[in-house]
């Protein structure tokens, strides 16, 4: 493992974040949006845990940070699941450009 | 090139090429697939690190629950088989261009960047230790953002039952 240097892991990681950015940007359906935040917050992860485990490897914030991150990401998934649905139910579409409303 | 450096790279071309084509793919239910894909791949990113506890649960909590549940959303609200539209040529080609610069100067700022050697002390990063430290109130314990992480899950929890309930306007 110690052969590789921190900043391959870093490489990927930020590919792996503007990867997200571009789907983020381009998709207009909403849950390929969601699942585009989803590869941002990954990234922010494998950051995370890389930067624990070369730079202070006796320590263990980055695990913290990381499950904690986790579990955001799940509870933001869930609740942006049940607003998409609702707006399902209501607009029959799940396209950003044609639900525009807020109210209904 | 050590076998542990091949394992290195072969997972992070998964990772991207899968991520890739998330982001992609003109079928929603295929990006669900390949979304899927990547997440197992950083799983295994984390074992590579040997970050055993991180990776189980990056696979209970994204492969096993997230990305069901997007599966899951994807059936209720749309045919599977239809073809997504694709994106606007000229949004596509501006954010790809933007991608790319905020990649390459990301990359430029890595490569110039040295970072401080760290020791080479093997973590302990058994399960037994990180949920000790996780729960203890002495200086380096994580017992407060865990309690206002519970009350977070229980907000959403609560949250998703109260959107769910909203009826239309115009039923009853």
């Amino acid at each position: 493992m110690t052969q590789i240097p921190l900043t391959h892991i870093l490489f990927v990681s930020t590919a792996l974040f503007f990867i997200g950015m571009y789907g983020l940007f381009t998709r207009r359906n909403m849950i390929t949006m969601l699942m585009s935040v989803e590869l941002i917050l990954n990234s922010v992860n494998i950051n995370f845990v890389a930067f624990n485990r070369y730079l202070y490897p006796e320590k263990l914030e980055g695990v913290f940070f990381s499950l904690f991150i986790v579990a955001i990401a799940a509870a933001e998934a869930a609740v942006a699941i049940a607003i998409i649905i609702n707006l399902y139910r209501n607009l029959h579409t799940i396209d950003v450009e044609e639900a525009d409303e807020m109210k209904f | 090139m050590s076998a542990s450096a091949v394992v290195f790279y072969i997972l992070s071309t998964f990772i991207l090429v899968a991520g890739l084509l998330a982001v992609t793919s003109r079928k929603i239910f295929r990006s669900a697939i390949w979304l899927l894909f990547s997440l197992t791949g950083i799983a295994g990113l984390y074992f590579w690190l040997q970050m055993e506890f991180i990776a189980a649960v990056q696979i209970i909590v994204y492969v096993g629950g997230i990305v069901v549940l997007i599966i899951f959303s994807i059936f209720l609200t749309q045919q599977s088989g239809k073809e997504m539209p694709p994106p606007f040529r000229s949004r596509a080609i501006f954010s790809a261009l933007a991608v790319c610069t905020g990649f390459a100067l990301t990359c430029i700022l890595l490569r110039n960047y040295t970072f401080p050697a760290g020791g080479h002390a093997a973590p302990d990063t058994g399960v037994a230790n990180i949920g000790s430290q996780l729960l203890s109130t002495t200086e380096h314990g994580y017992v407060l953002p865990f309690e206002v992480i519970s009350i977070l899950l229980l907000a959403a929890m609560i949250a998703c039952i109260v959107i769910a309930l909203k009826t239309k306007p115009g039923d009853k």
